[in-house]
């Protein structure tokens, strides 16, 4: 770690705007990793709790009357200039998680899918939803060492279309990780542009809706 | 209530009586990211939650980074912000990127992040 070794280092006064990233994937994949690599404090974590009341009532003669749902989530920070602070948030790819995603990440520039190509079906459902819920995003294999894939192999494993992005990274190595961001706020740009072909961004067709209901 | 137990698994009802006896407010105006400032000290008598926060943002500081340092869910901790700003003792610096659903952020917006990441 570099000189922020504070938790809590204070940012500045004429801080205004604070911007999120996402950071997906499976367990173990390096999320964490990656944000502590970019971030200027020690990633901290912290959860949200969300109790479904009313619905829950009814539901008591099911099995484990489940009546709330906790996730945990990791995150770190980078400040960008005297006014913009940007969160990186490390976000477990399960399903429960998604049940949250709205209320947590809405707002959200953009994701970066972090992948294990030795797991990379661990991906698939974290792509889907990003789809569903039209938040634009790049996907990142992290190099674990693993056998190598060529880019296509890689595209037709995750169901990946041409136009999002598809990068290699070293999840510990600050400057891969950096290069990674850069990635996706590159493609955020250009989709905002409207230069690349922009359907990839808020892709309404999508598949069926897999409703992420934590209770039935 | 009478039996302190430490750590954030206390009992659900201690939660509760954080926020008294809520569990939703219109607190959903605090984005994870929304920055919060103090704008007074704290009182005597106050509730030790409140004085942290109060503590804690005498520079701009993030609700998640107050959920954390707090260890209590961020939904409790949003109802108890805007406790305070209901009663005018922080205020609220919230996202600019204009939370419409589905929308790609402003590319001026975008342009800043890239300058601010390439110079990391």
């Amino acid at each position: 770690m570099d000189s922020a070794t504070s938790d809590r280092a204070a940012l500045q006064a004429t801080a205004d705007n604070g911007l999120k990233i996402v950071v997906v994937g499976g367990f173990g994949v390096g999320k964490t990793t990656m944000v502590r690599s970019v971030s200027e404090i020690r990633p901290l974590n912290t959860e949200e709790t969300m109790t479904r009341a009313g619905e829950a009532v009814d539901h008591l003669d099911g099995v484990q009357s489940k009546t709330s749902t906790t996730v945990a989530f990791d995150f770190g920070r980078i400040s960008l200039d005297e006014r913009s602070v940007l969160y990186l948030f490390g976000a477990p790819g399960q399903e429960r998680f998604w049940f949250l995603w709205d209320r947590l990440f809405s707002g959200t520039l953009g994701a970066v899918v972090l992948v294990d190509t030795r797991r990379l079906a661990d991906s698939w459902y974290a792509i889907d939803r990003l789809e569903h819920h039209g938040t634009p995003f790049i996907v990142a294999c992290n190099d674990f060492g693993g056998p190598l894939h060529t880019e296509q192999q890689i595209r037709e494993a995750l169901d990946l279309s041409d136009d999002v992005p598809l990068v290699e990274c070293d999840a510990r190595d600050r400057s891969s990780s950096k290069y990674v961001l850069i990635t996706l706020v590159e493609h955020l740009h250009a989709l905002s542009q409207g230069n690349a072909s922009a359907t990839s961004a808020a892709r309404p067709e999508i598949t069926p809706e897999k409703t992420p209901e934590p209770t039935s | 209530m009478t039996r302190r137990r430490p750590g954030r698994d206390d009992a659900p009802d201690r939660l509760y009586t954080l926020t008294g006896g809520r569990s939703r407010s219109g607190s959903d105006a605090f984005d994870l990211v929304t920055l919060v400032v103090s704008e007074c000290e704290p009182a005597p008598g106050m509730q030790s939650e409140h004085v942290t926060i109060l503590r804690m943002c005498t520079r701009p500081t993030a609700v998640v980074e107050i959920a954390a340092s707090l260890g209590l869910p961020v939904s409790i901790v949003r109802i108890m912000l805007s406790d305070l700003l209901d009663t005018g003792r922080i205020s609220a610096r919230h996202p600019r990127t204009a939370r419409v659903a589905d929308r790609l952020p402003d590319p001026d917006i975008l342009e800043q992040v890239l300058v601010g990441l390439r110079n990391l």
